[in-house]
């Protein structure tokens, strides 16, 4: 089923490759920019995916990454207009080869710091405290009138990179797609290397892990990292698809979607996250073309999927194609020992 | 020094509103385990409920009323349409459903009454100050407020530490099973914390209408604050909800009257004002931070 998931993903990402020569012939250009958008909630909601479905981690503040990585590109592009250096020191940029490392080395600091301190928590504490992080970084963006406030940023035109014309609509959806393809291989490196197997591990039992001596502290540090990384990468493009940038992006709604996708499309999976982001923007960009009130048919579509599809779509999926999936991990299966109140309970209370 | 004291009044005050929907959540999650993201939607059904109920009859009672009937019902419909079938399931599944229904209640509130805020007037016999202490005025229903939050606190305590029902819903957040075989209906207890928990989200909610205005998305704004008071407390510590609740209110109030003021000092007014109010707003997160990391538990653990 691993080998099937990986097919699919290829078989997937070749075919939406073609998305940018077909849209014209269909008439329907709005498809690019559609799909630009699913690509880099994909690799956002992915990223997330590290540490909600492999390790367990529910960080409730993974759209701070994402704001972080965003605001990464749009300050320097505003020190680049202005041409005053940010701090006095780093000049200004807008070429993406500059503005993406930054963004992901900015969201990679940012997860370091907030993750060495949220990870001293675990269950329901971490999930309100990650909440907390990211809340404060979107309070510290809607004061800082300097780089726009509550209006946000707005980023002009972006400059071509490597002879890539990133003003063209499908040229940015190519790269995209091209990012995400990156990002996938690599969570699927990761998922099957040591490391994950070490990810894994800690979702089980953390306690049984650290007994066998591994140092749980560090490999969740360094999964919240990564992730982190992944999610300001994410960022970055979305403010060069956007052309803007605003504290929006790490609203805690935003954190809450991407969950949403994780959870939708199947946690622990490497196609789920992918799946589950084309599934949740489609689904917000169709219904709302439907109705002005789409909200109130998103809602309880997503209250179905919880009550009747175990394990998100892609065990919808998997059950239609009536395979068990021996080799994949069950999608739901998040230990109910990480978080249910019962196992929260220090020992005495439990036998007490 | 008057100025202070208002201050720290209003911080009661929010605190003691902050409880009544800390209460609820924190009895919801220490005893079913459930992330109730919906929280804010009942205090919300009942702001609106209320509101309507005022402007079409005058009445202060009729309102109080409808507003806590209102919530209690979708409380208690909640629990058993939705609810009941995710106790089993993990956090994230209850998650993605209650953020679901947060979706629907906003928009299903938007079909009913429009995008349009309502205004609350003050009950007719709640208008006016009350001199507090010598040059210093405080309106009476920011007062009226604060007796109804403490009075519920201690209606909680005793319900919770000196009834029957307290005690089954002490014995069911740790020994569900046991309660189960002693041949309690374990899911009407259930029904009926969470109908306890609307009821007072909705007293919350109808006591804030006149406060602030009533509208959608009222209740979110408010959802995060009462998750902080929660884990600030302790999870399923109704203390440590009261606790918390008059910290949070306190600490938000008074950042947001004086570090504006403070770096308005440094700094040209405008862009102190916006700063100011970011990191006013930061505060509470980065006390709730701080507490975490010294008591990861919060201040109150629950079965400590």
């Amino acid at each position: 089923m691993i080998r099937d998931e990986r097919a699919w993903v290829v078989a997937l990402l070749v075919l939406a490759a073609f998305i940018p020569v077909l849209a014209p012939m269909l008439d329907s250009p709005a498809t690019v920019g559609l799909a630009t958008r699913i690509v880099i909630y994909a690799i956002a909601a992915s990223s997330l995916n590290l540490i909600l479905g492999h390790a367990g981690l529910v960080s409730f503040g993974h759209a701070a990454y994402f704001g972080l990585g965003g605001y990464a590109v749009g300050i320097l592009y505003a020190h680049y207009s202005s041409g005053e250096p940010f701090l006095g020191l780093i000049p200004g940029s807008n070429s993406l080869l500059v503005t993406m490392p930054a963004a992901i080395l900015v969201g990679g600091v940012g997860a370091a710091i907030i993750g060495a301190l949220s990870l001293r928590t675990a269950g329901v504490q971490f999930i309100m405290i990650t909440l907390a992080f990211a809340q404060m970084l979107f309070f510290l963006f809607v004061s800082l009138k300097a780089y726009g406030g509550d209006d946000g940023l707005a980023i002009r035109r972006v400059a071509p990179v490597l002879g890539l014309n990133l003003r063209d609509a499908a040229t940015l959806f190519w790269i995209c797609l091209g990012l995400l393809a990156a990002w996938l291989f690599l969570m699927d490196r990761i998922a099957r290397s040591r490391f994950g197997r070490v990810l894994a591990g800690v979702r089980q039992g953390e306690r049984r892990m650290a007994a066998l001596g591994v140092r749980t502290y560090f490999y969740k540090l360094v999964a919240f990292v990564i992730a982190g990384m992944g999610a300001a990468m994410a960022g970055a493009l979305m403010v060069n698809y956007l052309r803007f940038v605003s504290p929006d992006m790490m609203a805690w709604t935003k954190s809450g979607e991407m969950m949403i996708m994780v959870i939708l499309g199947g946690l622990g999976t490497l196609l789920g996250p992918v799946i589950g982001a084309a599934a949740l923007v489609t689904l917000e960009y169709s219904l709302s073309g439907m109705t002005e009130h789409w909200q109130f048919v998103l809602g309880p579509i997503l209250l179905l999927v919880v009550l009747f599809a175990r394990g998100g779509l892609m065990g919808v999926v998997r059950r239609l194609a009536g395979r068990r999936a021996p080799e994949a991990e069950p999608p739901q299966a998040l230990p109910a020992g990480e978080l249910t109140p019962s196992q929260a309970l220090p020992e005495t209370a439990r036998h007490g | 020094m008057a100025l202070l004291l208002e201050q720290l009044l209003n911080g009661v005050q929010l605190g003691v509103t902050l409880f009544l929907l800390a209460a609820g959540l924190t009895l919801v999650f220490g005893i079913m385990g459930v992330i109730n993201l919906a929280h804010g939607s009942l205090y919300m059904v009942g702001a609106y409920a209320a509101a309507v109920a005022a402007s079409s009859t005058g009445s202060a009672v009729v309102a109080l009323l409808a507003g806590l009937a209102a919530a209690a019902a979708v409380g208690m419909v909640v629990e058993y349409a939705v609810l009941r079938r995710l106790y089993a399931r993990d956090h994230l599944d209850q998650v993605l459903a209650t953020f679901g229904l947060i979706l629907f209640f906003n928009e299903g509130m938007v079909l009913l009454f429009g995008r349009q805020p309502l205004f609350v007037n003050v009950p007719e016999a709640l208008r006016g100050t009350v001199r507090v202490l010598p040059g210093v005025d405080y309106p009476i229903y920011r007062l009226a407020i604060i007796a109804v939050g403490l009075l519920v606190a201690l209606g909680l305590y005793v319900l919770i530490q000196r009834t029957r029902v307290g005690m089954l819903v002490r014995a069911g957040a740790t020994h569900r099973e046991m309660v189960r075989a002693l041949g309690v209906d374990v899911r009407l207890l259930y029904t009926l914390v969470f109908g306890l928990g609307a009821f007072l989200a909705g007293l919350a909610g109808v006591m804030t209408g006149p406060i602030l205005s009533v509208q959608v998305g009222m209740g979110e704004q408010i959802l995060i604050l009462t998750f902080v008071v929660v884990v600030i407390g302790g999870i399923g510590s109704v203390r440590g909800a009261l606790f918390g609740a008059v910290l949070v209110g306190l600490v938000d109030t008074v950042l947001r009257a004086y570090v504006p003021g403070l770096l308005r000092q440094v700094m040209e007014g405008s862009e102190a004002d916006a700063l100011g109010a970011g990191l006013a707003s930061m505060g509470v997160y980065l006390l709730m931070a701080l507490v975490l990391l010294v008591k990861p538990r919060g201040l109150f653990p629950a079965h400590a």
